[in-house]
């Protein structure tokens, strides 16, 4: 029979079913961080077990480590003690790879597993973070699980799941010029809702999928969990292999030609069958650019902010008051009239060395504008830094008045001191525009990094195409 | 875990649906590597006027008395009535860690996060899902009501209003006998562990590169 690519990774992952569906699926990789583990850890220890396997796990410090000063250590005593709490947690683990504050390769767990060839096709991926769908761009099932489950999987090495449904969104056609795969998924929330992708997985597919690098397929997969799949999946093809050659943790010799082989079946069948199928025409996608408080209240950046005296619904309705209410904007302002205090470039879904290439294109020869306040650049992980200064992209951020930072999650979920002030708003290449997201009262616009590297140049957001 | 069977509680109603578990629990409280102590920081930012930062003493802050926990006719609610799209974002377990420490024992909504919905599960929270017009009809009579109760019979798997309206609602077997016993995932599992062995050594042959 016909099998989508999620049905081949489930089925080959399927321990024990019970009656009712529920399965134990076997988990090949395990992702942990500070934030989402001391716990689980703990309860190992309480409960006199340990861990299955450890080579599945890859650790690092990310969520909390400062992005400045790093020869002045953890300055918050709270967060040192999470960070603190996981170097004893991994040590004498005998993790395949830990990388803790201030290791050459530290950086974010979702920008470091791909980077290091740890995470390959075929494969399940766990993580205590959302943002695991984003693993899925390389044909593995990854998603997001709580603390509990990571516990679970520490002492079992397995996941009790249900399968989810199956929706294949396809985009098709050329992406326009200055248009990239973060203004894709934008689009793709703006259109399903933050709730349209609830209870399945996505298999993003269509010829302007396979055009994308495969930084831009960790951008779109990153953001699934925004459309509300916890996973996002991408068929592997030559790109995929291609980027994974040579990594640290890929298969070798005849193990390589092996995997291939394996590899190149992972994509759907032809005649495969999907519970949803959504289709989006390249050509019709614009940079886009959030305006609310929620992934899915996103314009094209020509747009125009929303009235609520237009909407008929009445909770649709309330959540835009309080939206343009929190955000302080008018109902029916062009969104390139919005002035911004700062710039965020970097997270899980936009700190990779082409999102850097992508944002320092712009900025090249330019200053910042004198209305805006702070521009940070946070690169994924050491390795991404690295060789962003080995290009010289660093002395280009550098020269516009741009603030070159250490690696780490930072101004994403603003857990360290990179926050926004109440008030301040905030261009921000990340994944949530969550009122309180980047510090209590902040305003997000998400956005690509191109269209942020344009609006810290230009003090408001513009069309990145009118510049290119 | 605890037990989850019958339970007959005050209802809480907090009318906005994509409630997101940054709300449910601000970031500052996740530093935290302790899995209680929570519920004095359950949607901190709506609840309080000032910051929150962990280790104050919440007993002395200054309270929002529009939010819906701060009044005093939702004092002791253990039901927690809400919108489409309940604890979207980020996965952390802190969210329903806070729910639970709080006193909310259920949540009814239209739809649930899928990752909040199951951390619930782990922590002997039940989460239910009912029809968008049921949901509705809660929420006027919860306003129109003062004392407004729920009666949630789990072996039932029902909802039961005041005036005797039983609403029917769907449990996978194995999170029903999990909450009505009060098991952990792990025990249960660990009684696959020969299988899970026999799997990972079949594993190992076909595809050594994952080991």
């Amino acid at each position: 029979m016909a099998q989508t690519l999620y049905d081949k990774l489930w089925n080959s992952h399927v321990v024990h079913q019970d009656e009712d569906g529920t399965c134990l699926l076997y988990i090949d990789r395990h992702l942990v961080h500070e934030v989402t583990s001391p716990q689980a850890f703990e309860g190992l220890r309480l409960a006199g077990r340990t861990a299955w396997r450890s080579k599945s796990v890859i650790a690092t410090a990310d969520h909390n480590t400062p992005t400045d000063n790093w020869d002045q250590d953890i300055q918050d005593p709270i967060a040192k003690q999470q960070v603190d709490t996981l170097d004893a947690n991994l040590k004498n683990f005998d993790a395949l790879d830990f990388y803790p504050f201030k290791h050459e390769k530290q950086g974010i767990i979702h920008v470091i597993a791909p980077e290091n060839g740890a995470t390959l096709p075929g494969m399940t991926v766990v993580c205590g973070d959302s943002h695991t769908s984003t693993h899925g761009a390389f044909g593995a099932l990854a998603h997001g699980i709580g603390t509990s489950e990571v516990e679970h999987v520490l002492a079992t090495q397995t996941l009790v799941a249900k399968k989810a449904k199956s929706m294949l969104i396809k985009v098709e056609g050329q992406l326009g010029k200055g248009v990239g795969a973060k203004d894709v998924a934008l689009a793709i929330i703006g259109k399903i809702g933050t709730a349209g992708g609830t209870g399945y997985t996505i298999e993003f597919a269509g010829s302007a999928i396979r055009g994308l690098s495969m930084e831009g397929r960790m951008t779109l997969c990153n953001m699934a969990i925004e459309g509300g799949a916890r996973a996002g999946i991408i068929a592997v093809d030559d790109t995929t292999i291609d980027y994974l050659r040579g990594r640290t943790h890929a298969p070798k010799g005849e193990n390589w030609d092996k995997a291939v082989a394996y590899w190149k079946t992972l994509h759907s069948d032809a005649d495969a069958t999907f519970d949803t199928i959504v289709e989006i025409k390249a050509e019709t996608i614009d940079p886009q650019v959030t305006w609310g408080t929620s992934p899915e209240q996103v314009l094209a950046v020509g747009g125009k902010v929303p009235n609520p005296a237009n909407e008929a619904d009445p909770v649709k309705r309330g959540s835009i008051e309080r939206a343009l209410q929190y955000m302080g904007l008018n109902a029916d302002m062009p969104i390139t009239d919005i002035r911004i205090d700062k710039v965020f470039i970097g997270s899980c879904t936009n700190s990779r060395i082409e999102d850097l290439r992508e944002a320092a294109g712009i900025v090249k020869g330019k200053k910042k504008a004198a209305s805006v306040k702070q521009v940070l650049i946070v690169p994924g992980s050491g390795l991404v830094k690295r060789q962003a200064e080995e290009e010289g992209l660093d002395k280009v951020f550098i020269e516009a008045g741009f603030e070159w930072r250490e690696p780490g999650c930072s101004m994403c979920l603003a857990m360290n001191n990179d926050r926004l002030a109440p008030g301040e708003r905030c261009a921000s290449t990340s994944n949530r525009n969550f009122e309180g997201r980047q510090g209590a009262g902040s305003r997000t616009h998400l956005v690509s990094p191109a269209m942020a590297a344009a609006a810290a140049i230009a003090g408001h957001f513009v069309d990145v195409r009118d510049i290119l | 875990m605890k037990k989850f069977d019958l339970l007959d509680g005050l209802v809480c109603p907090l009318d906005r649906a994509n409630v997101d578990t940054d709300a449910i629990i601000p970031k500052q409280f996740l530093k935290s590597i302790n899995r209680s102590g929570f519920g004095p920081n359950l949607f901190d930012e709506w609840r309080y006027t000032d910051h929150g930062e962990p280790g104050m003493d919440c007993s002395l802050r200054p309270k929002n008395p529009d939010f819906v926990l701060n009044q005093p006719r939702f004092q002791g609610a253990q039901i927690l009535l809400a919108r489409d799209n309940f604890g979207c974002g980020s996965s952390r377990e802190h969210a329903p860690w806070a729910i639970e420490d709080y006193g909310f024992r259920a949540i009814i909504a239209p739809s649930f996060a899928d990752i909040f919905f199951n951390n619930c599960f782990k922590n002997g929270v039940l989460p239910i899902v009912l029809p968008e017009e049921t949901v509705d009809s809660l929420f006027k009579e919860c306003a129109a009501q003062e004392g407004y109760r729920l009666t949630i019979d789990l072996a039932a798997q029902t909802v039961t209003t005041p005036d005797g309206d039983a609403f029917p609602f769907e449990i996978t077997a194995h999170r029903k006998h999990c909450l009505l016993n009060g098991l952990d995932d792990i025990g249960l599992t660990l009684r696959h562990a020969e299988k899970i062995k026999a799997f990972e050594e079949k594993r190992k042959a076909e595809q050594p590169w994952l080991f």
